[in-house]
């Protein structure tokens, strides 16, 4: 059992002054084995807070992020399932499920997580999942309208994934869970 | 000289012990034997090994303890022998017969013990006779550890209320008078040894001195145990005529050291009843003494005891102790023109501790503290010493932590006026003080007045101040410092959407006065937080025909135009560019299409002239397109000058699979899902094969310059955007031509001169596949599939021919008018056929059938 962490969109200190108090106290070092940030933290600050949660921390860019040395993609495998990352904001039109699954099977992957609408999405497709786990702060959006602040937990176990979703409404934090199973014969073509 | 004088002085004390236990020695044989005359004797012997005026305090304290174990030995002889019917008033007179005065007095004081246990006599008494005696000993040092001697065995045995020595009457007045007495003579003695032998010694004598200031204030100590005196001796008696000794000796470290000594021993709450008089010593010190520790420390005391529990909270009312300890400072910083102003910034600085935790709900207490402080700054000018900023930020983080709420510390009127006196390094870190407390407790800071005061209050960090050199700004401070100013915006927020746009208003003024530097930490956040005030106005509640004056959406684009300009002059095109986008986006969710026009343009100006860089331009180019995409408030002509632009960026990008790739996005702002009016297929379609020419070119360029084709990434992009749109119903877009890609690209794969690409071959396997996935649908879309063949076999040369028609096809070479062209594009292409196939086919073969393919195409 892999816990991996997905999340992105901060943009602190743009649009947000912190990640919300509820959420830090949940994030804790030491029980999460992965990070994955689909970009715009966007200072070095944020960076380093993260860093404490899980060492193991992948980021990709966004385009607010004062670091531009971050990739614009980024594959991992985690346990059975390949993972690939990108913020987003390259995928026209934005947020259409469509165009993300032209890049899923571009980078060839089982889970893609993007960002950049700030709203939570998580869909089956073909075979795979594609993964927004919304801003972590609630970012103003010119996408969406009334972001709550979200994240995302994937419990990756064998061939099953338990994705967890983390929302704050109303100073409440409500969780979701999508299961998702993967078939043995995906991407046995190469 | 002065290790002579150590060695010196060990020889002295070796010789001292020496002697001492040889006669502790023979004493202790004496005792063995009974015999009282030989131990007396022998113990009178040793005690003058005490007499030596050579020994420093420290050495002559070695000696000291090792006589005192020897007197516990004699005391308890003593008492055996009073059991054994030996009068102790016989003992008492026996001992004088001593020789000397010192030893003498130390032996009366042992049998002294003795007598009292005894109670042959009443405690008073043989106390009172003891300290009287001991007034023989005029020397400080022996004098000193003397009466130490005496305070050491009466502890246990004065008449204090309860105890088994407790006479007839009054007693406690007795043991009272013993202590204070010994201790008036103590201070005295301590207080000559200043005044003993040469000057230029004086500081080896004052660290002498220090070393002998516990036996002083034992003393003390011993007063606060005695169980009978209560608050009212305590203040009729004791702290008058303790303070009487301390004002009347007139030494700086008696003085220092006795007050802070009171303060320490006594309970809180004879302080509480007594201010007045403790207070009223004060002017009366030396003014060398060190008040404001002093002083500082009584507060402290008190601000503890305030907060240790809310009922003695009425106590200090009744007392009136804040009024009491702010007159008391008055006139001790009257009285001490010379004191440095840290001295001063630290007595306020507890004083104002004192009244937060006393009398939290006096702001004017807290203000009036403020005012005298800031009374006692108005004379200095900016401060310099670093000790004394401390204090500053000590005492203006007080109200703060009292009361974790900027909004109340802003009442105070002097709070501001303090933070005038610090330099800017100062105002900076106070003004994370005042950032971070505003962030730990969420503070709402909801009128654009209260913000105005706010950022004049940590002006520090909004621009630069006196001129202060910023190369000497560590960067990553200077970050935090800014970040922490942008962060801070965010909590400026009131749901009433006039004063929001006063509080933006408020904002923008100071931060438009932070120069280039700043502007790009302090620009995005308020961009946003307008961003935000706009959509509230496109709330429900808005009022289409507004009052006159009222913020309208309109009003604050004007003012973000307004405030991203100022972003040219960083310069920070990248995001400022950004920020437009971000605006024109708004614009169009407000329906205001010459706003939302604008915008365009200006980030469209900033693409042309200020950003050069490639790979920024390709974000930027995305971040347009994306933006465009989403566009609905574009009339057509608007619409086609901005896409038509946009198309125009993509294609001329400096590497060729970037323009390959936008000029594919490109294809979107033609065919917008929602928006029946935006279906163009035909010009989705020629943006597509524009894209494919492009990716044929890159091809070609790589086959020129590396000798061998680059990826079939690009195609497969492309391949996967035909895809989407057949799927989305563009018509022009059919079957055949998504098979030809397909085996173009199968073609591609397997020409011998493709460098192999894993990545490339597992996104066109993985496309393949959801080809077949969308066969195996079913439905209108399985239907729609059906024709396509996802898996193409072309390992023969008739798919090179296909290839080849292919090539035609794409490149719109049906037009009979163009014949010419065509012809030696075909020649062309005939012969990158046969430079691909030379050698391992028949090149006859080819070139019949490339002229078949040709004449079928003409005809």
């Amino acid at each position: 059992m892999v816990l991996v962490l997905a999340l992105g969109d901060l943009h602190i200190p743009h649009r947000a002054a912190d990640l919300p108090a509820k959420f830090k106290s949940m994030l804790v070092p030491g029980k999460i084995q992965h990070i994955v940030c689909t970009g715009n933290l966007c200072i070095k600050e944020v960076h380093d807070y993260l860093k404490i949660i899980c060492p193991d921390l992948h980021i990709i860019r966004g385009e607010y992020d004062e670091e531009t040395r971050y990739p614009e993609t980024k594959t991992l495998t985690i346990g059975q399932f390949k993972l690939g990352l990108c913020h987003g904001h390259q995928v026209i039109p934005w947020g259409d499920l469509d165009s993300l699954a032209m890049l899923q099977r571009q980078l060839d992957v089982d889970i893609l997580v993007t960002g950049h609408t700030h709203q939570f999405t998580a869909y089956k497709h073909e075979g795979g999942v594609v993964i927004n786990p919304g801003s972590a702060t609630g970012a103003f959006s010119s996408i969406t309208y009334d972001v709550n602040p979200s994240f995302v937990l994937m419990d990756i176990d064998g061939l099953r994934v338990v994705v967890y979703v983390y929302e704050l409404i109303d100073g409440e934090v409500k969780v979701d869970k999508i299961d998702f199973k993967k078939t043995s014969t995906c991407h046995s073509a190469h | 000289m002065m290790v002579d004088g150590v060695e010196d002085e060990e020889k002295w004390l070796a010789a001292g012990i020496a002697g001492l236990q040889q006669n502790a020695f023979y004493m202790h044989r004496a005792l063995d034997s009974n015999n009282l005359r030989d131990a007396l004797k022998y113990s009178a012997q040793m005690l003058s090994e005490l007499r030596t005026s050579k020994l420093s305090p420290q050495k002559y304290y070695q000696l000291y303890m090792r006589a005192f174990d020897e007197l516990r030995k004699l005391e308890m002889f003593f008492k055996e022998e009073t059991r054994r019917g030996c009068s102790i008033i016989d003992l008492y007179e026996l001992v004088q017969h001593a020789g000397n005065i010192l030893p003498r007095l130390y032996l009366l004081c042992t049998v002294g013990s003795v007598y009292i246990k005894s109670k042959e006599a009443p405690a008073k008494d043989v106390l009172k006779d003891l300290v009287e005696m001991c007034r023989g000993i005029q020397h400080p040092v022996r004098g000193l550890f003397l009466r130490s001697y005496l305070s050491q065995i009466s502890r246990d045995k004065l008449p204090d209320i309860g105890s088994e020595y407790e006479g007839d009457a009054d007693t406690v007045n007795d043991a009272m008078e013993f202590v204070l007495q010994n201790f008036t003579e103590m201070n005295k003695l301590w207080v000559r040894m200043q005044h003993q032998g040469p000057a230029r010694e004086k500081d080896k004598r004052e660290k002498e001195r220090s070393e002998l200031r516990d036996l002083v204030g034992k003393n003390l100590h011993v007063l606060s145990q005695i169980e009978g005196v209560d608050l009212d001796m305590y203040k009729e008696t004791v702290l008058p005529r303790v303070l009487e000794q301390v004002v009347n000796c007139k030494d700086e470290i008696a003085q220092c050291y006795l007050m802070d000594c009171i303060i320490q021993v006594f309970p809180d709450e004879y302080h509480l009843q007594t201010l007045e008089i403790l207070l009223g010593a004060f002017p009366q010190l030396q003014p060398s003494v060190d008040i404001k520790t002093v002083l500082s420390r009584l507060m402290e005391r008190l601000s503890n005891y305030a907060a240790s529990s809310t009922e003695v909270l009425p106590e200090f009312l009744q007392v009136e102790a804040f009024s009491k300890l702010n007159n008391a400072i008055g006139k001790v910083i009257e009285a001490q023109a010379d004191m440095p102003i840290l001295g001063a910034v630290t007595l306020y600085s507890s004083l104002l501790t004192f009244t937060l935790h006393v009398h939290p709900d006096r702001l004017d207490y807290a203000d009036q503290v403020l005012g005298a402080c800031v009374k006692k700054l108005s004379g200095e000018g900016k401060l310099e010493d670093n000790r004394a900023t401390k204090q500053i930020v000590a005492l203006l983080s007080a109200p703060l932590d009292k009361y974790n709420d900027i909004v109340t510390v802003l009442k105070l009127s002097n709070y501001p006026s303090v933070m005038e006196y610090v330099d800017s390094e100062t105002n900076k870190v106070m003004a994370m003080v005042i950032i971070q407390s505003i962030m730990k407790n969420n503070t709402q800071i909801s009128t654009a007045d209260k913000v105005g005061a706010l950022f004049e209050l940590i002006k520090g960090l909004i621009r630069d101040l006196d001129g202060a050199a910023h190369d000497q700004v560590d960067e990553d401070d200077f970050k935090e410092e800014q970040n922490s100013v942008a962060r801070l915006i965010q909590m400026l927020q009131n749901d009433d959407t006039e004063e929001m746009f006063k509080i933006i208003c408020t904002v923008r003024k100071h931060i438009l006065t932070g120069g280039p530097k700043r502007l790009p930490f302090t620009v995005p956040p308020l961009v946003f937080s307008s961003l935000k005030l706009v959509r509230q106005l496109q709330g429900p509640e808005e009022n289409p025909f507004g009052e006159e004056g009222s913020t309208t959406p309109k009003k604050v684009f004007q003012l973000l135009n307004q405030t991203i300009e100022t972003l040219y002059g960083v310069p920070a095109p990248e995001l400022a560019l950004r920020l437009y986008l971000q605006c024109a986006e708004a614009a169009n969710d407000s329906d205001l299409e010459p706003v939302a026009y604008e915008f365009f343009t200006q980030a469209y100006i900033l693409y042309e002239e200020e950003i050069s860089d490639s790979r920024a331009q390709v974000t930027a180019i995305h971040l347009i397109i994306g933006t465009l995409q989403r566009m609905h408030v574009f009339g057509v002509e608007n619409r086609d000058t901005l896409t038509h632009k946009a198309t125009g960026y993509s294609a001329k990008l400096l590497k060729k699979p970037d323009q390959c790739r936008a000029v594919y996005a490109c294809s979107h702002l033609f065919w917008v899902d929602d928006q029946d009016n935006m279906k163009d297929g035909e010009r989705v379609l020629l943006c597509l094969k524009r894209a494919l020419r492009i990716a044929n070119a890159a091809q070609q360029m790589s086959n020129a310059t590396r000798g061998s084709t680059g990826s079939v990434t690009l195609f497969v992009e492309i391949l996967n955007k035909y895809l989407y749109f057949f799927e989305k119903g563009n018509t022009q877009i059919n079957a055949a031509a998504i098979q030809s890609l397909i085996e173009l690209i199968t073609a591609e794969m397997q020409s011998e001169s493709n460098s192999p690409d894993p990545a490339a071959d597992a996104f066109f396997a993985s496309t393949l596949r959801y080809i077949q996935f969308q066969k195996q649908k079913g439905g209108a879309v399985g239907e729609k599939y059906e024709p396509i063949k996802a898996s193409a076999d072309n390992s023969d040369l008739t798919h090179s021919i296909e290839r080849f028609g292919n090539w035609c096809r794409w490149l719109d070479l049906s037009n009979l008018e163009a014949m010419l062209l065509k012809i030696c594009i075909l020649t062309i292409l005939v012969f990158d056929i046969f430079v691909r196939y030379l050698g391992s086919r028949c090149f006859c073969d080819h070139v019949l059938q490339v002229i078949t393919a040709v004449k079928d195409d003409i005809n």
